[in-house]
């Protein structure tokens, strides 16, 4: 990647300034809350990000999941706790300055337009140019190479790179927009529910590119409301609900089993077991239902 | 359909020419251009009217034709930027009038040399572009509607202003002004090629047409153009600056709509001020025809110029076959029809597999 656009250069030249405390983690959150008005967003979350590391947070809706991205990714401020990049305490104030330090955020619309190609999305608003004045034109070979290249690096193997984005599948799309962020400079990348949408298939697809990211050395946050997806490729979870951090865990102080019964809630399922049984519901789901309930689950 | 058919696999990648992408044939690299249908549409309309009206071949005829086309097609270079930039302006027609009517009358009630009525005509014609973007802009409103309401205020602007400054319903003839014959050299004179007169416009809409050809595929802009017509919420998202972009395109528009208006002007040395109402829809009409998408993010300048040739043969075209022009408008109508049809079929196989 020697050929880098002004705006990288910014963004390393703050990340520069921000670096001398390097043995620090590359982000952390202490105690960190938000409210809006009396509505208590999000209260007293802990996390930490580094590189070459997967952070999942993960909650059902309404556990403060967004309002969490927000802050990381500057849309919202925080009103409570310690936000600190590179060891030095931050607050910051637009997407544009977090995507300046080096804190890019894939949202499930992705930002690309479909009609256009694949090269043009990857390069729309930071276009490479040649030539000077009014004869400034776009670098499109360049361009074109470029978006190749760094597709391929990420293990996604395009045939044209000329061809409408529109005609990727949602993963692939997903795929793009995480290898865009990738060459831009980001240092934390924010997967806002990337499998959501997203069939069996083409989660697993995604979840690979999550891996690739963070063997690039990128520090991951892949928020999901799916146990199932975060646990193979994280390596801390964070569980949130109704605002709070009910969960903080390393990958070897938990299985997957556990962390899909603490999401759900045990309480809450056997009462949904009981609902369900009431309704006249399946047997097999009656079943899978009651067995969530319980602390340990055989799958 | 091209050979590409193979499901991603992850085989290493070569850089250079990919063993999936058959080689694409002339004929499907084509099929995949915006102003394919019109250059279909273009090429059969050509050689219908060949057939029936001999007369239509000559060179003559063909300046005449180009002439037509040009008068349409100048508009319509603005209003397919516009268009693939996800709006429209439906204030175009009047406005070239308005752009015509501030020349003269400026120069006339003031005594000014032509040129400076020109200048800010210019500026007015600007204006109005920036106007109708920065309203767009602030109030969120679609652009149909901004521009209904800016039609309707220059279509009574233009006749309010006329009555008031000159007293006439037309401007009043500015033929012996200062510049007045150097201006018509300009916008409305010809230039003599193997004996044929062909009206400067036909070069001027030519040098339009190259130039935002150019900005269109080759410029930043151009690429923020498409992007803000096709997914505007997307392109604001990665950095393009939405605002300036659209206010930019509107303000193209003016641009085009001040030439048009200079050339209606020394054609000859007044200007009806009720004349205009309605050619803001055969700009639309030649940007659609040529594969513009209505909804913004797809079509080419080049297809808005064959979309305004097409217009110029049917046009004329009529005349040389000796048939009633009542007719010409009904034909339009089908065209339009046919064309829009063949849009939506092109954009569902860019949007879907090829």
């Amino acid at each position: 990647m020697n050929m880098k656009t002004r705006k990288n250069k910014k963004a390393e030249e703050l990340l520069q300034k921000l670096e001398p405390k390097t043995n620090d983690n590359l982000l952390t959150l202490k105690g960190v809350g938000k409210h809006y008005g009396s509505i208590i967003a999000l209260r007293g979350v802990d996390m930490e990000v580094d590189p070459g590391r997967v952070t999942c947070v993960l909650g059902d809706n309404g556990a403060g999941k967004s309002t969490l991205i927000k802050i990381i990714a500057g849309l919202h401020q925080h009103d409570e706790g310690e936000f600190t990049l590179h060891g030095s305490a931050i607050k910051l104030k637009s997407p544009r300055v977090a995507l300046d330090a080096g804190i890019a955020a894939v949202y499930q619309d992705l930002a690309v337009v479909p009609l256009m190609p694949i090269w043009r999305n990857f390069f729309l608003g930071s276009e490479l140019t040649t030539g000077v004045g009014p004869f400034k034109k776009l670098d499109v070979q360049r361009m074109k190479q470029i978006t190749k290249q760094e597709l391929a690096d990420m293990g996604i193997d395009l045939r044209d790179v000329e061809q409408p984005i529109g005609q990727l599948s949602g993963g692939e799309r997903q795929c793009v927009a995480i290898a865009r962020a990738v060459y831009f400079g980001a240092k934390v990348l924010i997967l806002d529910e990337p499998t959501a949408a997203l069939g069996v298939k083409q989660s697993g697809v995604v979840l690979r590119y999550i891996l690739q990211a963070r063997d690039r050395g990128l520090g991951v946050i892949f928020i999901t409301h799916n146990p199932h997806h975060a646990y193979p490729v994280g390596d801390s979870f964070l569980l949130l609900k109704r605002g709070r951090a009910i969960g903080y865990y390393s990958k070897s102080e938990i299985t997957v089993e556990e962390l899909t019964a603490q999401m759900a809630g045990g309480a809450e399922l056997a009462e949904l077991a009981h609902e369900l049984e009431q309704l006249g519901g399946h047997d097999e789901e009656l079943a899978e239902a009651e067995a969530g309930a319980g602390p340990q689950v055989a799958r | 359909m091209s050979s590409t058919t193979a499901s991603p696999t992850h085989k290493k990648p070569s850089l250079t020419q990919d063993e999936r992408v058959g080689k694409k044939s002339t004929l499907s690299i084509l099929l995949g251009r915006p102003e394919i249908g019109a250059l279909v549409g273009a090429v059969a309309l050509f050689i219908f009217f060949a057939i029936v009206a001999p007369v239509f071949l000559s060179p003559a005829s063909l300046a005449t034709v180009l002439y037509g086309a040009s008068t349409i097609g100048i508009m319509a270079v603005g209003v397919s930027l516009l268009m693939i930039g996800g709006e429209f302006d439906l204030s175009t027609g009047v406005a070239v009038i308005s752009s015509a009517l501030s020349a003269s009358l400026i120069s006339w009630y003031f005594g000014l040399n032509v040129w400076v009525g020109i200048a800010l005509a210019l500026v007015v014609s600007l204006l109005i572009g920036f106007i109708n973007g920065i309203i767009l802009i602030k109030t969120k409103l679609p652009s149909f509607i901004v521009t209904l309401a800016s039609f309707l205020m220059l279509t009574g602007l233009n006749l309010g202003l006329t009555r008031a400054i000159g007293g006439s319903v037309s401007s009043p003839s500015i033929a012996d002004m200062e510049g007045f014959q150097s201006a018509k050299a300009v916008f409305a004179s010809s230039v003599n090629i193997g004996g044929i007169d062909v009206k400067i416009t036909v070069f001027i809409w030519l040098a339009l047409v190259i130039i935002a050809s150019w900005v269109l595929l080759q410029t930043k802009i151009g690429n923020w153009i498409f992007a803000i017509g096709g997914d505007e919420k997307a392109a604001r998202a990665v950095g393009v600056p939405v605002v300036r972009t659209k206010i930019g395109l509107f303000m193209a528009v003016g641009f085009c709509g001040w030439v048009l208006g200079m050339h209606n002007l020394f054609a000859f040395d007044s200007v009806q001020s009720g004349e205009g109402i309605g050619n803001e829809f055969l700009y639309i009409i030649a940007a659609v025809i040529g594969g513009c998408l209505l909804t913004g993010g797809y079509g080419s300048a080049i297809g808005g110029a064959i979309g305004a040739f097409i217009f110029g043969m049917a046009n004329k075209g009529i005349v040389y076959a000796e048939w009633n022009p009542d007719w010409f408008k009904f034909f339009l109508g089908l065209m339009l029809l046919l064309a829009t049809v063949v849009n939506i079929v092109v954009k569902k196989r860019a949007e879907s597999s090829k």
